[in-house]
């Protein structure tokens, strides 16, 4: 399936394995309901991924992080934003693998997708042939900046800009 | 009020731009209807029976004459010359084409507004009490608690695809003019007994619709500086745990209710004891720099009471009618909030022309410090005039067909656009309360009634808040007929109610018969100045149910 | 995937709104084929069989697929004066306009020019 990070394109160096029998393939990408045996199968120099449904809690994922290198989480329609907050707790907890939403997401998601700490997007073929990347990148730059604070690149919300624009400029009186 | 800084204007002109190219990438099939229409509805763009409809976003429900004159002048180059102000305080307009949605927003932008967020399953427009700034009873101006969630919530990267619509409501004073209770976030502004500092008592899960409910309180007192952190963690815990199996199940309020509002409440308090608050909350200098643009307006030094009013009311009965049942008493002395009533006989509550919005918007930059409000009931306030301007703007008033004296009287019905325009209903609202206005239509008898509010939705979305209207009817469908379904005893204010259903649905014809018969009871029943909602709350609601199988008898 | 929806009674007549205008539309045939929009419901096409039915939809998916209209379908209708008048009062509105407002909408000839174009 077609791969973009904040970029466009990427190189996908996963692969999926259906089951826990994941063999010496580099980096598997296996599903949630046969993580447990994938992990205790896993070879000194293997990476593990893990596709979670959108609806798992967070304490339920949360013991494995340390052992995930990427955490993708399906996107069961783009309407459906649980994985925005998935990707947000993921982060916040300090995983340093990749995060990756896998499904139909369009790319007026594409920063929303990003500024919640989502690395990568992983799109149906179909989807991703009505949107060629160039739209994402475009759609990715819709808004110079965020309203809120702790999304996305730091110094890139209101906030921030008007504190900087304040401390740049004398105060006039008004 | 608030004026947008370079920020906010940038904010707006890339949301149009945003737009703009997703109507273009709709039209060239690289957007499927199905994924085009949350986009567009989070434009404010709706499908309605005859056209698209665009909602307007009217912060909690402040104005300047710039804004309303351009709303005029959008009406009449892109509509048919009238809007309809709403239930949430915002505007729509019932008739523009698509291809000119674009064009509208750039013009929208150059008055600093836009329709962001105003449909979709995302954070909605906070509203306010209408009389923010200058009610007696208040405690603090809930407009820049206002203006920081919307903010806020503007565009949140993680707060857009919720289960459903989330609809937050702010109020400063211990009445709610606000509706708070049946809101999916209500916050009221209030004193710490202790410090004596304001914060917020936060209430979750208030909603009407298919299964109306009054919201919880899950926060007694919050510090007003960790407002935005508590705010995200609500939106967190209902992201990820309300209801996407089914539509109708899909609100905050279901959550609460399933999970019970303790545990929905710890989970809150949770997630919040996890954020980092300094990074999340607005700094005190951004609180200041908002709550900087909600100062009151210079108001003169007056008496208390205006001779020239006193005088002009004596000489004028119907002058003085109007000022008493459409004015309320101000904080700045010689001062009144004065309610315009979109609500006269033969026009669709809550609609004005665009003449009528010039008439007002000229009315407000000479008399209100060029600031005028949208409320709930969908009327319109004027909030700084001074008492001897009343007469000259009554006048003013009279020749736009805007000085019905009928605020909070029978005749000031809220009602929804109903089937006549919407897409969702299953009956029409607009001719039921037409068909009210004209029994009721005499003046002497309704201020003898005296307050009664009747709320009219056309369909169990409850836009027009039936459920919590005095008296409530919905509009639903009977064997290809349309069906009216009668409730008493709902209340909107801090006595927040849910009505209850007084029998089987009525055919239209019968609906203003069966009000009739209702108000009889009440007024052989009230003991000396009783209003009609506490003559409720004190006999119950039998005698009326009685009263009401008499009118379906009659009608059988 | 469960058998398709139960199709609306017949006689019936397909509907949808203009994709960029908003207003309602009525598939028809001016003179000879093919089938084209009006936004004159006195002069929808009624299809009286299923085949004729089957055709309607047939041009409703097409149309929705070429980004010309949304909210495509049926309506069963009655045969009044020789046209065709909705069943349902919900559908009948959408060939009107505002009841409270006689000078808008269809009712008004809105939309309703003499050559019956779509």
């Amino acid at each position: 399936m077609p791969l973009l990070d904040r970029n466009g394109n990427a190189e996908d160096r996963w692969t999926r394995s259906e089951g826990a029998g994941i063999g010496n393939i580099p980096a598997a990408l296996v599903p949630w309901e046969v993580l447990v045996e994938a992990l205790d199968t896993q070879e000194p120099a293997q990476v593990i991924g893990v596709l979670i449904p959108n609806n798992v809690p967070f304490a339920e994922l949360a013991p494995f992080l340390p052992r995930l290198a990427l955490v993708a989480i399906a996107f069961p329609a783009y309407a459906d934003g649980r994985g925005f907050s998935l990707a947000r707790l993921i982060k916040r907890a300090g995983f340093a693998g990749e995060i990756r939403a896998s499904g139909p997401l369009i790319a007026d998601q594409f920063a929303y997708a990003l500024s919640c700490g989502f690395d990568t997007i992983e799109l149906p073929e179909a989807n991703a042939a009505r949107q060629p990347v160039s739209r994402w990148l475009h759609a990715r730059d819709s808004f110079s900046a965020t309203y809120q604070r702790g999304y996305g690149e730091s110094g890139r919300n209101v906030l921030d800009q008007r504190r900087a624009a304040r401390a740049a400029a004398p105060i006039a009186a008004e | 009020m608030y004026r947008y800084d370079e920020f906010d204007e940038r904010f707006v002109r890339e949301r149009v731009a945003q737009f703009t190219d997703q109507v273009t990438r709709r039209l060239d099939g690289s957007l499927t209807e199905d994924e085009f229409k949350p986009l567009r509805l989070k434009n404010g763009v709706y499908l309605q029976l005859h056209a698209y409809m665009l909602r307007i976003a009217v912060p909690y429900g402040t104005l300047n004459s710039r804004q309303l004159r351009q709303l005029a002048l959008i009406g009449e180059r892109y509509d048919r010359g009238y809007g309809h102000f709403t239930t949430r305080q915002n505007l729509q307009f019932n008739w523009p084409k698509l291809r000119d949605v674009p064009e509208i927003l750039g013009l929208l932008a150059d008055v600093e507004m836009h329709c962001i967020q105003t449909s979709g399953n995302c954070i909605r427009n906070v509203t306010a009490d209408h009389f923010a700034g200058v009610a007696q009873d208040e405690i603090e101006d809930p407009r820049p608690t206002a203006e920081l969630i919307r903010q806020w919530s503007s565009a949140h990267p993680e707060f857009s695809y919720l289960p459903r619509k989330f609809k937050i409501a702010v109020t400063g004073a211990e009445a709610d003019r606000a509706v708070i209770k049946a809101h999916d976030i209500g916050l009221r502004l209030r004193r710490h007994p202790d410090t004596h500092e304001t914060c917020y008592e936060i209430s979750v899960g208030g909603g009407l619709g298919r299964t109306p409910m009054i919201g919880k309180v899950v926060r007694d007192y919050l510090p007003k500086k960790d407002l935005l952190a508590y705010l995200e963690a609500i939106m967190r815990v209902y992201n990820l745990e309300g209801r996407r199996d089914n539509k109708y199940k899909a609100r905050v309020k279901i959550l609460v209710h399933e999970i019970g509002a303790e545990e929905f409440t710890r989970r809150v308090e949770a997630e919040f004891a996890q954020l980092d608050g300094p990074s999340i909350n607005a700094d005190p200098e951004e609180v200041a720099r908002i709550a900087a643009y909600f100062a009151p307006p210079r108001y003169e030094v007056l008496p208390a009471v205006s001779n020239t009013l006193e005088a002009a009311k004596a000489a004028n009965p119907a002058f003085a009618r109007w000022v008493e049942v459409n004015t309320v008493p101000h904080k700045a002395p010689g001062y009144t909030a004065l309610t315009i009533s979109l609500k006269p006989a033969g026009q669709a509550p809550g609609d004005a022309t665009s003449e009528q919005m010039r008439r007002v918007a000229d009315l407000a930059e000479r008399y209100s410090f060029d600031e005028l409000r949208v409320t709930h009931a969908q009327n319109l306030v004027l909030p700084h005039v001074r008492q001897r301007d009343l007469y000259a703007i009554w006048q003013a008033l009279g020749e736009a067909g805007l000085a019905t004296a009928n605020v909070g009287l029978v005749t000031d019905i809220i009602s929804c656009p109903g089937l006549d325009y919407c897409a969702l209903a299953t009956a029409r609202s607009i001719p039921i309360a037409q068909a009210i206005q004209s029994r009721f239509a005499d003046e002497a008898r309704q201020r003898e009634i005296g307050p009664l509010g009747i709320k009219i939705s056309g369909c169990i979305n409850a836009c027009g808040h039936h459920h919590v209207g005095h008296i409530g009817i919905l509009g639903l469908e009977k064997r290809g007929i349309e069906s009216y379904q009668i409730t008493l005893g709902g209340d909107a204010t801090e006595n927040a109610a849910i009505g209850e259903i007084l029998g089987p649905g009525l055919a239209a014809e019968e609906v203003p018969d069966a009000i009739e018969r209702i108000i009889g009871v009440y007024l052989a029943a009230r003991s000396e100045g009783e209003s009609f909602i506490d003559n409720v709350r004190r006999i119950g609601l039998a005698p009326f149910k009685a009263a009401f199988q008499e009118t379906a008898r009659a009608a059988a | 995937m469960a058998a398709p929806a139960k199709r609306v009674p017949l006689p019936a007549i397909l509907l949808a709104n203009d994709l960029l205008d908003g207003d309602v539309v009525f598939a028809f045939i001016d003179g000879a084929d093919p089938l084209a929009w009006t936004r004159d419901p006195a002069l929808a096409l009624v299809a009286a069989d299923d085949a004729a039915a089957d055709r309607l939809e047939a041009f409703a998916a097409t149309e929705l697929r070429g980004n010309k209209v949304v909210d495509a379908y049926l309506v069963d209708v009655a045969i009044e004066s020789g046209s065709p008048v909705p069943r349902h009062f919900r559908e009948r509105f959408k060939t009107l306009g505002p009841s409270n407002r006689p000078d808008l909408g269809k009712q008004a000839g809105e939309g309703i020019a003499s050559a019956p174009k779509g």
